[in-house]
């Protein structure tokens, strides 16, 4: 009786078993890669803005408070993005031939808005307040990363539901004095001191772990 | 019944075979393996696979406007939030065990009737288990987001709650499903080797050497066979009893009256194997008539699934007894009330039924006429069958209709889309089946080998 397969298919029989686990092991790694990629995730990727704001010129270089800008951001869910009128309360003084912040004075004599690109969004699904993050010391750049050395804004994290979760399933790993929480620069102490830190804030602050679904997922 | 056989043949010839006399390895293999290969397609078994594959294409449908509009195109409307999907998940699921308890526990119990009807029932097992498992999937409302069941390494940090049963049941069906699959898999590669070596086709010898991965018959691969398939059957067996003991679950741990009897496990798991044996012999009858196989599936064999089904009725009917005794006996003013809502309430036509079906109607199998007349056990199997789905729907519709506020109580109606989803599920077994029967071999050749041998071995003897 002749043979109905070549002497090569034992090979490839072989190279299909053991290859299909190398092929869905690296399948896995490969869809893990691309979901934690900042391709995917916007992390780390600069936003062109109608007019090219610099926050490590503004809230770095010239030292001026977060709250300047957005004024909501202790008493609201939401930080609040500056109507022209609080440019212009400088930029109607200085810089006032400046080609670049054209659109802004074009904003302020049309009063039209400026639309600016949204860096940081959370969906629709999640709610989330900045006044208590604020009220319980946690910093500015503990979510937004070195504000202060951006020259255009990008995301500092992934906005990924474990991003959120790190920080409320151990708070005392990323809390802070209250004076420091709009502080740029602020160096939190290392390792073993940070948590002990952490600690006293948390007891002193009344912070909670909150990791039940509907904490944000109202 | 195996020392009982011995006794029966000293001497004389077995009046009651479970092999038809004058078989060979021969004409055994013949007849087996011609229903694939050389047998013509019939205009019974196209006729037959059109109707299965409309019904197929009803599912389809369904589930194409379930996915668009959502579950609301079924009844289920709260409090009865689990209408005929659940009902029909716990339904299939328990048709499936007994080609479970066929191919893996009476292989370790060395009953011998098995080997003619273990192919065959394990396919039905396969089978109802891809239409069981459709029915949560498409009940979560949205299908392919079933990935959240599985504990993987996500961007979530979220993992399976699993304190609850629907995660057990993710973990049961699926296991089920693989051990399953393997171990009909495994039986057929002897199988398919021999068709292989049979087929006059170019193309079917490609595809049956394929799939019997190289299998020379050696001794090496009769031993590495015989291991394998032990083990499988060992891994196989607990999961008879496990599979249906989660399902349970999923009520035990609900709220509701009427789910909390400490019975629950064995019965749901009589109840499982009761309405398995129930569809094998639907499925047996007509096959073993029209593929003219009464000498490998005889008359013995449907005397014994008749009589298994009869015990497992039993335990069942027990079950039931217990339950409305409990009811009672706990002097919860809930669960007695659940218990007179079954026996006089909206839906206690359909209880009755039950007991009926379930109960009454197959004491006939106390007779060994009523076993050993075909037709009216194919009547009595699809009795018990409808049995079944009546007792999962009396378990899961009365008590979420009427729980413990008269306010919130509400009735449920099978919308005809409910209807569509089940009939569907028709669709996808049988057509699955009839493909099956025509491309594989339905009865295993080996086993029955294997018995014709160990038929002969005794007559020399004696």
């Amino acid at each position: 009786m002749p043979q109905i397969f070549h002497r090569s298919t034992n090979f490839i029989s072989r190279l299909t078993i053991y290859g299909a686990v190398v092929i869905l092991g690296a399948l896995g790694y490969a869809l893990y890669t691309i979901a934690m990629s900042p391709w995917y995730t916007q992390q780390n990727v600069k936003r062109q803005q109608p007019v090219p704001f610099s926050h490590r010129h503004h809230a770095g270089e010239l030292g001026i408070d977060c709250r300047y800008c957005h004024t909501s951001v202790e008493k609201s869910s939401f930080a609040g993005v500056p109507p022209t009128q609080t440019c212009m309360t400088c930029h109607s003084q200085i810089w006032t031939n400046a080609s670049m912040l054209e659109p802004v004075r074009a904003s302020y004599r049309d009063d039209k808005s400026i639309e600016w690109v949204r860096v940081n969004a959370l969906p629709d699904f999640v709610y989330f307040d900045h006044s208590i993050h604020v009220a319980k010391g946690v910093g500015c750049t503990t979510c937004h990363g070195q504000i202060a050395e951006m020259p255009l804004t990008q995301r500092a994290g992934t906005l990924y539901m474990s991003w959120c979760l790190e920080c409320h399933r151990q708070p005392e790993k990323y809390l802070r004095p209250k004076s420091e929480v709009f502080n740029p620069y602020y160096d939190p102490p290392s390792g073993a001191k940070q948590i002990e830190l952490g600690k006293k804030l948390m007891a002193e602050y009344h912070v909670q772990s909150l990791q039940t679904c509907s904490t944000c997922h109202r | 019944m195996a020392a009982e056989d011995s006794h029966n043949r000293v001497g004389v010839v077995d009046p009651d075979p479970i092999i038809g006399p004058g078989h060979t390895f021969e004409t055994v293999t013949d007849k087996i393996s011609s229903i694939v290969l050389t047998r013509p397609v019939t205009p019974g078994w196209v006729f037959g696979l059109l109707i299965a594959f409309s019904a197929l294409m009803l599912l389809n449908l369904t589930i194409t406007l379930l996915m668009i509009k959502g579950v609301g195109i079924w009844g289920i409307r709260v409090p009865t939030a689990w209408g005929f999907a659940i009902v029909n998940f716990v339904w299939w699921i328990g048709i499936g065990h007994a080609g479970t308890l066929i191919s893996a526990i009476l292989l370790l119990l060395h009953q011998k009737w098995r080997t003619s009807i273990n192919r065959f029932a394990e396919a039905m097992t396969l089978f109802a288990v891809m239409c069981a498992g459709m029915f949560p999937l498409l009940h979560m409302g949205r299908p392919w987001l079933f990935f959240y069941l599985m504990p993987y390494p996500n961007p979530m940090w979220t993992w399976p709650q699993f304190r609850s049963p629907l995660v057990w049941d993710v973990f049961a069906v699926s296991t089920y499903l693989t051990v399953s699959l393997l171990f009909w898999f495994v039986g057929l590669i002897p199988d398919l080797a021999t068709l292989r070596d049979r087929a006059k086709h170019k193309a079917a010898k490609i595809i049956y050497g394929m799939l019997s991965m190289g299998w020379r018959g050696s001794a090496v691969h009769w031993s590495r066979y015989e291991t394998a398939s032990l083990l499988l059957a060992g891994l196989a067996t607990p999961l008879v009893v496990s599979v249906h003991t989660v399902v349970s679950f999923d009520f035990t741990i609900g709220i509701i009256p009427g789910w909390h009897t400490t019975i629950f496990p064995p019965y749901f798991v009589a109840g499982a194997i009761y309405s398995g044996f129930a569809m094998v012999l639907t499925l047996a009858i007509p096959i073993r008539k029209f593929y003219h196989l009464e000498d490998l599936v005889t008359i013995r064999h449907l005397d014994i699934m008749a009589k298994v089904m009869l015990a497992t009725g039993l335990i069942v009917a027990y079950g039931y007894l217990i339950e409305a005794f409990l009811a009672f006996y706990s002097g919860d003013q809930y669960e007695i009330y659940m218990m007179e809502n079954r026996f006089h309430g909206p839906y206690a036509p359909l209880y009755w039924m039950l007991i009926s079906c379930n109960i009454i109607i197959p004491q006939l199998l106390w007779s060994r006429r009523v076993r050993r007349n075909v037709g009216l056990l194919f009547v009595l199997s699809l009795v018990v069958n409808t049995g079944m789905w009546l007792e999962r729907f009396v378990i899961i519709v009365i008590s979420l209709s009427r729980d413990f506020i008269p306010s919130s109580w509400g009735m449920y109606y099978p919308t005809r889309w409910d209807w569509a989803t089940y009939v569907g599920t028709f669709g996808l077994f049988f057509t699955l089946f009839f493909l099956f029967i025509r491309f594989l071999p339905m009865i295993s050749i080996v086993e029955v080998r294997g018995l014709v041998h160990e038929t002969n071995e005794e007559k020399g003897h004696s």
